[in-house]
């Protein structure tokens, strides 16, 4: 091989990284094309489905207007009209009913779990309050606490409150004995294993309660302010649709989708972040 | 420290020890009236048929179980539960998967209270010997098996014990690994100059590592037999004196 060679070689071979480098850029933009298509595509052919059906005659507009005019209603309604309050009102219940779901349950499952014969004793309690609709037990509390707010926030409390307490307890007793064993022999005492071992060995059923929990605490809020409230984005569901303001109601649904949506990714990168252990790479 | 002090580190005398459980209303005798003086600086192996009593002879040497009958002695104390000159490996590496291998190798040394700094640079050490350097800071689920469980021996080393339990460490290993590690821990139980008691089914790995083999009988009306494994170390596992060794053991268990 003489130097010309050589040197026409190297070209040669610059010249096809360039074009490899170009034909895996093309390949990777086709295959991030085709990751969106098989994650979004379905979602987009629902949406331009919604959008076109009423214009292509086989949807009532009437009924369900299209998704343009839901997303103008939706955006009109959190500037200037009434669904930046009810938001506003939502958040709030949810948000104090949630918390104090979290705030009691967490603590309470993790004495529970650690306590057999307790755990055992409440066990049937527990099932047949869980197993009890939060909702039919809404008039007992109204009875109880008025028609207020503390009616509506203590259901949402109610329901939310299981998810957590369970799993936070099966979580607990979940936890591999023979971790704790081990730790035992290196000399260490209830509340070490229980700082060290159990409590982070318990995060993740944890995290399968919260998700669960704000799921549910959602689901009551909707359900408790279309029952007996006059704000709120639930009440605005059945409000809007009693006024046949259309757009508006659709545009209170999808912001309760859009919040279920937020608490969930929320939590799971909250996850993400505390239990990088179990989910990296 | 005096001499005599010094000869009494990981001494372990155990006196008429018994421990009987009962299984579905039947009692039954797993060890019956042992006696026996471990020196210290000793490897002990001890092998057995499956069920006949190793892993509960072990606990009840970790403090992890209660005799029914009979005392054990450490370096003239009784053994009442855990003790900070005992550490356990167990069969499986029993690492927490939410710690690093650097955290797990210190886990020990944090329960005793050792400042961070100085408790990072000895788990480093024993990494380091063991040669995991490149993996202190990976997780437990992206390590091997064998890796696992060489993790879970130093986490054991940090504490630096006077007696090392282990219960079949190499058990799951493959078996070139396996080889790798025998050698491993013989070089660690000479450097570390540790009592070392083990739990083996691997007769070759018993005759490689032990100053003595405690052959544990199934039949309980028969005493457990104690023989001496005299050859030069490093062992040399196809030389005539280990094969013929090998053979005698096998001969225990009514093998030839
Ligand atoms: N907690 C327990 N309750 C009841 N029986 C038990 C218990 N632990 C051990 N045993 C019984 O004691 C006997 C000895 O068990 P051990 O685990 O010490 O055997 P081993 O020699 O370690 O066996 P292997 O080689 O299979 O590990 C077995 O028959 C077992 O069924
Ligand atoms: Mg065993």
């Amino acid at each position: 091989m003489t130097i010309q060679d050589v040197n026409a070689s190297l070209a040669l071979g610059a010249d096809g990284v360039r074009s490899a480098n170009a034909g895996a850029f093309g390949r990777k933009a086709l295959q991030l094309i085709g990751d969106l298509a098989t994650r979004f595509g379905v979602l987009i052919a629902f949406a331009l489905l919604w959008e076109y059906g009423g214009r292509l005659g086989f949807l009532n507009s009437a009924v369900i207007p299209p998704l343009s005019d839901v997303i103008a209603a939706l955006r009109d309604g959190l500037v200037s009209g009434p669904l930046k309050e009810d938001l506003g009102i939502s958040l709030t219940r949810a948000g104090i009913a949630f918390g104090a779901a979290t705030v009691i349950g967490i603590p309470l499952g993790l004495v529970m779990g650690q306590l057999p014969t307790a755990e055992k004793l409440i066990d049937p309690l527990l099932q047949l309050f869980r197993q009890t609709s939060a909702l039919a037990l809404y008039p007992v509390f109204i009875l109880l606490l008025g028609l207020g707010e503390t009616s509506k926030v203590f259901v949402i409390f109610w329901a939310s409150l299981f998810p957590i307490l369970l799993a936070t307890i099966g979580g607990v007793q979940e936890v591999d004995g023979k971790l704790i064993e081990m730790a035992r022999v290196y000399g260490a005492r209830r509340l070490t294993i229980f700082r060290r071992v159990v409590l982070p060995g318990a995060v993740p059923q944890i995290f399968v309660g919260l998700r669960l929990s704000a799921t549910t605490a959602l689901l009551m809020l909707i359900a408790a302010e279309m029952i007996g409230a006059n704000h709120g984005v639930g009440f605005q569901v059945m409000n809007a649709q009693y006024n046949f303001q259309i757009p508006l109601m659709f545009a209170s649904i999808v912001l309760l989708a859009l919040l279920g949506l937020a608490a969930n990714y929320a939590i799971l990168g909250l996850q993400r972040r505390l239990c990088r252990w179990n989910s990296a790479g | 420290m005096s001499a005599t002090q010094a000869a009494l580190r990981g001494e372990v005398s155990i006196r008429r020890l018994s421990k009987a459980f009962t299984l579905n209303d039947r009692r039954l005798d797993v060890l019956k009236g042992l006696n026996l003086d471990i020196r210290s600086g000793e490897c002990l192996v001890i092998v057995g048929a499956s069920g006949s009593g190793k892993t509960t002879l072990l606990r009840i040497l970790a403090g992890l179980e209660s005799a029914d009958a009979g005392e054990v002695d450490i370096d003239g104390r009784p053994v009442d539960g855990v003790g900070a000159e005992r550490a356990v490996i167990f069969q499986e590496p029993r690492l927490l998967p939410w710690l690093t291998v650097l955290e797990n190798v210190t886990f020990g040394l944090d329960i005793r209270g050792w400042p961070k700094g100085e408790a990072k640079a000895e788990a480093r050490h024993y990494i380091e010997l063991v040669g995991l350097a490149d993996f202190a800071d990976a997780y437990p689920r992206q390590l091997s098996g064998g890796m696992a469980q060489r993790v879970g021996i130093a986490r054991a080393l940090t504490v630096k014990p006077e007696i090392l339990l282990l219960d079949e460490p190499l058990g799951a290993l493959d078996a070139m690994t396996k080889i790798a590690m025998q050698q491993e821990l013989s070089r660690i139980w000479r450097e570390e100059k540790v009592t070392m008691i083990l739990v083996t089914h691997d007769l070759e790995e018993a005759i490689y590592l032990a100053d003595r083999v405690l052959v544990l009988p199934s039949n309980k009306a028969q005493p457990p037999r104690l023989i001496d494994v005299d050859l030069p170390r490093p062992r040399e596992r196809s030389s005539a004196d280990f094969v013929a060794l090998r053979e005698e053991l096998l001969a225990e268990f009514g093998l030839h």
